[in-house]
């Protein structure tokens, strides 16, 4: 269960970038050929979350849809999974969007 | 390893099998003290995820309304707050993948190939670096790093067949990481112009996220499991440059058709290169080991550049 060590890695940037303030949110992106299943890192996220300032932040999941363009006849379409190929039938093609895996930004809360 | 969340950290150990040196790979920084309380907390609710229209999904921490900042009018006191946004646009393995990169350089400097062995549990990757290590010790210096959830087992095989081996348990973690390579190299202290195997843990999914600064990933792929298991773990099979067909001395009892699993391999992964070789009578081991070969002296002429 890898999401285990994703859901670590964004805690432990989000904590940083927090410099010591409490953290109320955090968007991340995961592209839905990132190979990393959003559901598993919902699951994880409030368990090490707990007892670092991300403890009462909630956790934002952008899903993106994958998209990939032909290196043969230069369309762009969609790759819902790994095996998808151009409608033309090319398989060499170029992936445009959907492996991302990237934490966007966090809200901090500042005293008054 | 926490054994409440699994988190990285405690538990992760790496032994240096001539030395018998054990030591800790260290935990997170956040996850590694008296802050990472688990247990006694009444707060066991979980939202799991909602379905909103912007297709965002949230998962709290906490089961309590969320107090919002211009709920000014509930605060009498000066300790209102605000929320602040951070842009970080970060990759979230920006931290493993920068690990990675310094590894690779290391090794790219000392003209070392390593090369990172995956395959699921079983498929005969300590077998087949058994065989490398008798055949080719007397060419080039070779070294393990052995990746295993527990014991030494795998560790004392590679030794027992002659090469230096750091052994790293990651406890209930799933696969290896930049930052246990890094501290595996720093222990075996592999020489100038040697071929690294990187012995992952057995595991077809959580290894293909992480790149731990090698030179190739080559997935081992046996006889004895299904055709398709290219198509079922296609980010494995996507991210190899080599695929290693082994235990084909099974061929003869299996149903295993092997144009059937090549062309699954190519349709996942059209530029892969596939060879054919049983570890265990050592057929088809010259292809790999020509493959190696290959790796290596390009190794070398790109360290010259």
């Amino acid at each position: 269960m890898h999401e285990l060590s994703i859901v670590c890695s964004i805690v432990e940037l989000a904590s940083q970038a927090a410099e010591g303030r409490t953290v109320r949110r955090v968007i991340i992106e995961i592209g839905k050929l990132s190979g990393v299943e959003p559901e598993a890192v919902a699951f994880c996220f409030p368990e090490v979350a707990r007892g670092t300032p991300l403890e009462e932040a909630t956790l934002d999941i952008r899903e993106i849809e994958a998209k990939a363009r032909c290196e043969l006849c230069g369309a762009e379409f969609p790759t819902p999974d790994m095996l998808s190929a151009c409608p033309c039938g090319s398989r060499q093609f170029q992936r445009l969007r959907g492996e991302e895996l990237n934490i966007k930004s966090i809200e901090v809360e500042e005293a008054a | 390893m926490c054994t409440s969340c699994g988190c990285r950290g405690q538990g992760t150990t790496m032994t240096n099998l001539q030395t018998g040196a054990r030591a800790e790979i260290a935990a997170l920084p956040e996850h590694d003290g008296s802050g990472h309380s688990h247990g006694n907390h009444g707060h066991g609710h979980f939202h799991g995820e909602h379905h909103h229209a912007d297709d965002e999904r949230h998962a709290h921490g906490h089961d309590h309304s969320h107090a919002h900042a211009r709920d000014y009018s509930d605060h009498d006191q000066a300790h209102e707050h605000s929320h602040h946004r951070v842009d970080l646009e970060a990759r979230i393995l920006a931290k493993n993948d920068a690990i990675a990169a310094k590894c690779r350089a290391w090794l790219a400097g000392r003209e070392i190939v390593a090369l990172n062995l995956v395959s699921s549990p079983g498929a005969g990757k300590t077998t087949l670096l058994e065989r490398a290590i008798a055949d080719l010790s007397g060419e080039l210096p070779l070294f393990v790093i052995e990746g295993d959830q527990a014991t030494s087992n795998d560790g004392e095989r590679i030794r027992a067949a002659g090469a230096p081996v750091v052994q790293v348990n990651t406890g209930t973690g799933c696969h290896l990481d930049a930052e246990m390579i890094a501290r595996a190299l720093s222990e075996l202290k592999p020489s100038v112009g040697s071929l690294v195997f990187i012995e992952n843990v057995g595991n077809l999914v959580c290894p293909a996220l992480f790149d731990l600064g090698e030179h190739a990933k080559a997935v081992i792929f046996s006889t004895t499991e299904g055709e398709d298991k290219p198509l079922k773990y296609p980010h494995m099979f996507s991210a190899a440059k080599l695929v290693i067909f082994n235990k084909i001395d099974l061929l003869p009892h299996l149903d295993f058709l092997m144009e059937r699993a090549r062309e699954n391999v190519r349709r996942v992964n059209p530029d892969a290169e596939i060879v054919e070789v049983s570890a265990k009578t050592g057929a088809g081991m010259q292809m790999l080991y020509d493959w190696i070969r290959a790796q290596m002296s390009a190794a070398k002429e790109q360290a010259l550049l």
